[in-house]
């Protein structure tokens, strides 16, 4: 249950695929036009319920609670190993032999 | 009564709306030909150089270091022939309040959009330019909404693009993330008249105006430093907004004899707008996805015409592969000591390439650097490309390099080889593009010197290439 202001992220079609500009590649024009916002939530709400949110800019935006508390996972990735053979590589290219 | 929201009400209405939010009227440029008063245009922020300095510099834009890269120098000169490999310049950008040198695009933008009387900015941007505005938004104290486009239909999202939504939204700007699709801009212009923001567009006057000061910025530093102007400046070209305002101001402050190269990540053969490819990019910018079209078709953006014209600056347009990118700029921090990228290391790649072919007096600068952060650097960027499925491993990237299928390093420094676009074939481009809009091969002689002007040409060659297209 997401409480009247919580701060929830929300998800919505624009246009569906029939609704999309007429030249889009093939692969793009099978799929409809979505849109994820964040905002206040305006009022009591369950997760895949439909919504209306004020967002950061006060603008009322509708669409499905998706998240409460949103937050970002990004990172600086997994483990690249070629990373450690370039570092060696340009180490040895410049200063090898040196020490 | 409420206007209509479908696509094709919002998308007949974007003149109007598009003047409400600019607060200019672009038709006073046009002379019912296929020229148009490009210096005009230009003209009409009002703001002298000196005034966008001064703008710039009350919020901390501008007057960034230049760094001077000896090591990768160094490493330049082991490949050169005796006697070359010019000294690799980067002039620091990254130093900027948002990270980058959108900051001084965005700087006069929202300076205009405030003394205006807008209530908000809104700007349609996936990369650092939402950031820059973000920043300015906040520090004139304006309403900010950026337009992404960020996920690919099964929700997944590119993580550089996610990293920008995170800054943006960290100077209180609202993101509005979409998936695929040029509908973008049918997106932005719904919210533009639903909110009467400015358009702080990327290809405004005032966006290209602002990126003058770097190009001066640029002559005056090498000048003071090193006694001359550089002899190649490297501009990462996408929009096309880099290359010309650089290069007006380079000649702002007479630097004639420096050469103005752009370079492009090759991404020949994905397509921009498809939802599979989406992911398959291991480089959300800085590409030729970008850097071609805007270069010979510059008027498709979010403007009616664009005050960023590359293909009247560049002398020469050079392509590197996306694994020399990550290589240099692993290079960048192991060997220099900055962390930097992933945009502006587009033209380290190329430099690296390029001053291999200067004499070793010369100096060879790259106009940019941007801040790197999670999403934004060589190793999430290689992880997402794998978890994606490209392949990747060392080899040479010039015979190997498939995009969306494969990233291929340099098996070692020598393998960091540019490859020169044809810029007659673009040029040639521009003109056939530029005559189909206009409906007729048959023009005059003012717009046949228009169209030289358009592609840094003759009336000679305009008129050759006509003749080949009728």
């Amino acid at each position: 249950m997401a409480k009247k202001g919580d701060w929830v992220r929300i998800h919505r079609v624009v246009l569906p695929a029939e609704g999309r500009n007429p030249n889009l590649p093939a692969d793009t024009a099978k799929v409809p036009l979505e849109m994820w916002v964040k905002g206040s939530l305006c009022a009591d709400a369950e997760i895949g319920d439909e919504v209306e949110v004020e967002t950061a800019t006060n603008r009322i935006e509708h669409g499905t609670l998706v998240e409460v508390n949103p937050y970002y996972t990004h990172s600086y990735g997994k483990f690249v190993p070629e990373l450690i053979q370039i570092d060696r590589q340009l180490r040895e290219i410049l200063f090898g032999g040196e020490e | 009564m409420a206007l209509a929201k479908d696509y094709a009400s919002v998308m007949g209405r974007n003149n109007e709306i598009m003047k409400e939010a600019m607060g200019l009227d672009y038709d006073q440029f046009e002379s019912g030909k296929m020229r148009f008063d490009y210096e005009g245009l230009m003209a009409s922020t009002g703001y002298t150089l000196e005034e966008i300095e001064r703008v710039q510099s009350l919020t901390g834009v501008g007057n960034t270091p230049i760094l001077e890269l000896r090591n990768l120098t160094a490493l330049a000169r082991k490949y050169a022939k005796p006697g070359y490999g010019a000294t690799i310049l980067a002039k620091d950008e990254a130093a900027n309040p948002s990270g980058s040198f959108k900051a001084r695009r965005a700087a006069c933008a929202v300076a205009t959009a405030k003394k205006m009387g807008y209530k908000g900015v809104m700007a349609a941007t996936s990369g650092n330019y939402g950031a820059a505005v973000a920043s300015q938004a906040a520090m004139q104290g304006l309403k900010c909404i950026i337009v992404q486009e960020c996920f690919d239909s099964h929700g997944v999202g590119q993580p550089e693009i996610i990293e920008k939504a995170r800054k943006c939204e960290a100077y209180g700007a609202e993101v509005v993330q979409l998936t695929v699709g040029p509908e973008l801009f049918y997106t932005f212009l719904s919210i533009l008249e639903d909110t009467g923001y400015f358009n702080a567009s990327l290809y405004s006057p005032y966006g290209i105006a602002g990126v003058e000061t770097l190009g001066y910025e640029i002559a005056m530093q090498c000048r003071e430093k090193y006694g001359k102007d550089p002899a190649m400046v490297v501009c990462t070209s996408a929009g096309g907004g880099m290359m010309t305002g650089t290069a007006r101001g380079l000649m702002k402050a007479g630097a004639t004899n420096t050469k103005c190269v752009a370079a492009s990540i090759d991404l020949t053969g994905l397509h921009m707008a498809s939802d599979t490819a989406f992911n398959k990019k291991s480089c959300t910018t800085g590409h030729t996805g970008f850097g071609v079209p805007y270069a010979v078709d510059p008027d498709h953006s979010d403007v009616p015409r664009s005050a960023a014209r590359p293909l009247r600056y560049m002398e020469r347009y050079v392509t590197v592969k996306q694994g020399d990118v990550m290589y240099i700029t692993e290079a960048l921090a192991n060997l220099e000591g900055i962390e930097r990228g992933p945009a502006g290391n587009t033209a380290l790649a190329a430099a690296f390439s390029l001053a291999q072919e200067l004499p070793a007096d010369e100096y060879i600068i790259i106009s940019e650097t941007e801040y790197t952060g999670a999403g934004k650097h060589v190793q999430p960027q290689l992880a997402f490309a794998r978890e994606n499925g490209i392949e990747i491993r060392f080899g040479d990237p010039n015979k190997e390099d498939k995009p969306g299928v494969n990233i291929i390093l340099p098996k070692d420094p020598s393998y960091i080889k540019t490859i020169d676009m044809d810029l007659v074939h673009m040029r040639k481009s521009f003109i056939k593009k530029a005559c189909k809009k206009y409906g007729s091969f048959d023009i005059d002689e003012d717009d046949i010197a228009f169209l030289a002007e358009e592609t840094n040409s003759t009336p000679e060659f305009v008129k050759k290439v006509l003749e080949e297209l009728k």
